[in-house]
């Protein structure tokens, strides 16, 4: 009967498998989410806004924000810029394509950790990279690219980029090859191929993979711990919260720097997306009607 | 700076006299693709290259455009060698099999991509690609996305790009395999239109041997790589200069049998219990020998080459009857008819000696 009324009603019992899905996603998101936005604006001691003043007034906490800017930006920036090359060149399906696409995909099985050890090893005082630079007698004494920024962006590009990278290859490798073609054949050559057809075409796969990255590297934390210098150039914004929840003891003003966290990605993924109404998005075929 | 573009814009336009192909090839890994391709390509003239799908057609319209490099040979555009040139540099106009318009720009962007490209004033670019959009009358269209239109109306975009850059060559390549019958027909009768209005030189790659015929001046008839004939179309149409160009021209009739006898370009064929008397085409003797007829020349009733059979099928197409009929001595053969035939009917049929084309074996 009551498959009987859903049906009526426009609807049918398929729409219940949306059930297990909707449920994981209230308790394990909008749960949380709803309970740290209540918990940030009931601070320890003074009015609802107590920990959001805080924030913005206390060098230790605001400048966090800039920090993890600082590092999560450019890090994108750098995964997109080498990504859209290297996707260009790799765009047809060769053996080629698919060694480096294999090779690229084991940084992300590894995780942020592993790679982040690793890195120490390689990138430290006494690891390969440095010995053998000053082996080549390029360098004096060692290069200092551990327990710094250069650590963290260095981690944030080994396992942001490979992601990137696929991404934008899926994206390019949906342009039909034979738009870039036509548009040889009127006169474009390849850098106006690329601005003029590439780009307008992938500018919205673009916006989704700067999101992505973006996102993730934000939420920078065992690299910043580990290969960074957490307690200052490298104190990012989680390591503020971390701290707050887990060496003040203060859940609250812990759950208002998470809040602040969030609203600042989403106010840059929203900027990006908003930007992609520029563009055209649709089928980047051959124009077949 | 104006008459600099403007020049530009007419890449020898004007001055071009021939475009050459000189035993030009192409060779992917082991496969010769095209093989030693040569020809010469007047002003104004429409050549046709048709043949079945991996014979090397598309192969030589790419060579020619830029998009493939050249295994050997060379390519020139009256004094200009052209084949070391990229695609941009050449300025040729092509015409896609999927037309490749750019989805993310209108009808308009689309047709002057190619004059923004050569940096031609605002004003200009307004003009020419007003002017060509009114040739393939899209003017209802002209701010729509590619997405919107119709197949035939992505034709017509296509077109008007590739002509508004006043190329000295346009190439097409299958332009209207993507259509409709009906709207292929049409889109032809554009074709030849264009082609009389701007008579821009035309390099059109089908598989269609009605269109090759209907548009071209000269069809180059391709097989395995290799150009097997060149020549008007009434020619190839009459006078194969081989077996497998007959085949393609629609011959479907085809005897294998036994020259016996030869009287200058008369011979005498026998296949089965049939003897035919045919034309010789080429030097060849006595022995096994292959005859080739077009179904629209087996009439019915007496006459020279009198030949008996069955009717077995018969199609209605809509001007006259195709029949297959089976002859008493056991061949099948395809034959036009006028008037009405039903299957069974036994009748008698004649084709005339001259339209009896016989190859010599090998």
């Amino acid at each position: 009967m009551i498959a009987g009324n859903l049906r009526d009603s426009g609807l049918d019992r398929t729409v219940l498998l949306i059930v297990p899905g909707a449920l994981f996603v209230v308790l394990l998101f909008i749960y949380p989410f709803a309970y740290g936005l209540f918990l940030s604006f009931a601070p320890k001691d003074g009015g609802i806004w107590a920990n959001y003043e805080r924030f913005f007034e206390q060098p230790r906490f605001y400048s966090t924000l800039g920090i993890t800017f600082w590092i999560a930006l450019p890090a994108t920036l750098i995964n997109l810029g080498l990504a859209i090359p290297m996707a260009l060149k790799l765009r047809r399906p060769t053996s080629m394509q698919r060694v480096v696409t294999t090779m690229l995909v084991v940084p992300i099985t590894l995780g942020t950790v592993l790679v982040a050890e690793g890195l120490l090893n390689y990138l430290g005082p006494q690891g390969w990279f440095n010995r053998l630079l000053f082996d080549l007698h390029l360098i004096a004494g060692p290069v200092r690219l551990t327990h710094n920024y250069w650590g963290v962006l260095l981690s944030l590009v080994i396992t942001g980029f490979p992601f990137a990278f696929l991404l934008t290859l899926s994206y390019i490798t949906g342009i039909d090859p034979v738009l870039a073609q036509a548009a040889s054949t009127l006169g474009a050559g390849p850098a106006r191929q690329f601005l003029h057809i590439y780009f307008p075409l992938l500018a919205p796969g673009l916006a989704i993979t700067f999101c992505l990255a973006f996102v993730q590297a934000v939420s920078v934390f065992p690299s910043a711990v580990l290969l960074g210098a957490p307690a200052g150039p490298t104190r990012v914004i989680s390591i503020a919260a971390y701290q707050a929840a887990f060496e003040d003891y203060d859940y609250s003003m812990a759950s208002a720097v998470a809040m602040i966290m969030g609203l600042a990605q989403l106010a840059v993924v929203v900027a990006v997306l908003g930007l992609r109404g520029f563009f055209y998005r649709g089928p980047a075929g051959g124009a077949k009607g | 700076m104006a008459s600099r573009n403007g020049d530009f814009h007419r890449p020898q336009g004007g001055g071009f006299a021939e475009l050459k192909l000189d035993a030009v090839s192409r060779r992917f890994g082991g496969l010769l693709a095209l093989d030693g391709l040569s020809l010469k390509i007047s002003r104004g003239e429409f050549i046709a290259l048709l043949g079945p799908s991996g014979c090397g057609k598309s192969t030589a319209l790419n060579c020619l455009a830029g998009l493939l490099p050249l295994t050997s040979g060379s390519i020139w555009l009256d004094d200009r060698r052209i084949d070391t040139l990229r695609p941009e540099q050449r300025g040729l106009g092509m015409i896609f099999q999927n037309y490749a318009l750019f989805p993310h720009m209108n009808v308009r962007k689309n047709i002057g991509f190619g004059l923004a490209m050569r940096r031609v004033p605002k004003n200009e670019i307004r003009r020419r690609v007003d002017d060509a959009i009114g040739l393939v009358q899209l003017e209802a269209h002209a701010e729509k996305l590619p997405g919107q239109l119709s197949g035939g109306q992505q034709q017509r975009v296509a077109i008007a790009r590739a002509i508004v850059i006043e190329p000295p060559v346009i190439l097409m390549d299958e332009p209207l395999s993507n259509l409709d019958a009906k709207l292929r027909l049409e889109m032809r009768s554009e074709i030849k239109r264009i082609h009389q209005e701007l008579g821009r030189a035309t390099v059109y790659v089908t598989h269609d041997q009605e269109e090759a015929l209907s548009l071209a001046d000269r069809v180059v008839v391709m097989k395995d790589g290799v150009a097997q004939q060149i020549g008007v179309p009434e020619t190839l149409y009459d006078r194969p200069a081989n077996l497998d160009v007959a085949l393609f021209m629609g011959y479907r009739n085809v005897l294998e049998g036994r020259v016996d006898h030869i009287e200058g370009e008369q011979v005498s064929f026998q296949c089965g219990g049939l003897t035919l008397a045919g034309a010789r085409q080429g030097r060849f003797g006595a022995g096994p020998a292959t005859a080739v007829i077009r179904p629209d020349e087996i009439e019915p009733g007496e006459g020279p080459n009198r030949i008996e059979g069955r009717a077995e099928t018969v199609e209605y197409c809509g001007r006259d009857y195709l029949v297959d009929f089976v002859t008493d001595a056991g061949a099948r053969l395809h034959a036009r008819s006028v008037e009405r035939v039903l299957p069974g009917d036994h009748l008698c049929w004649h084709v005339p000696a001259e339209r009896v084309l016989v190859y010599g074996a090998g």
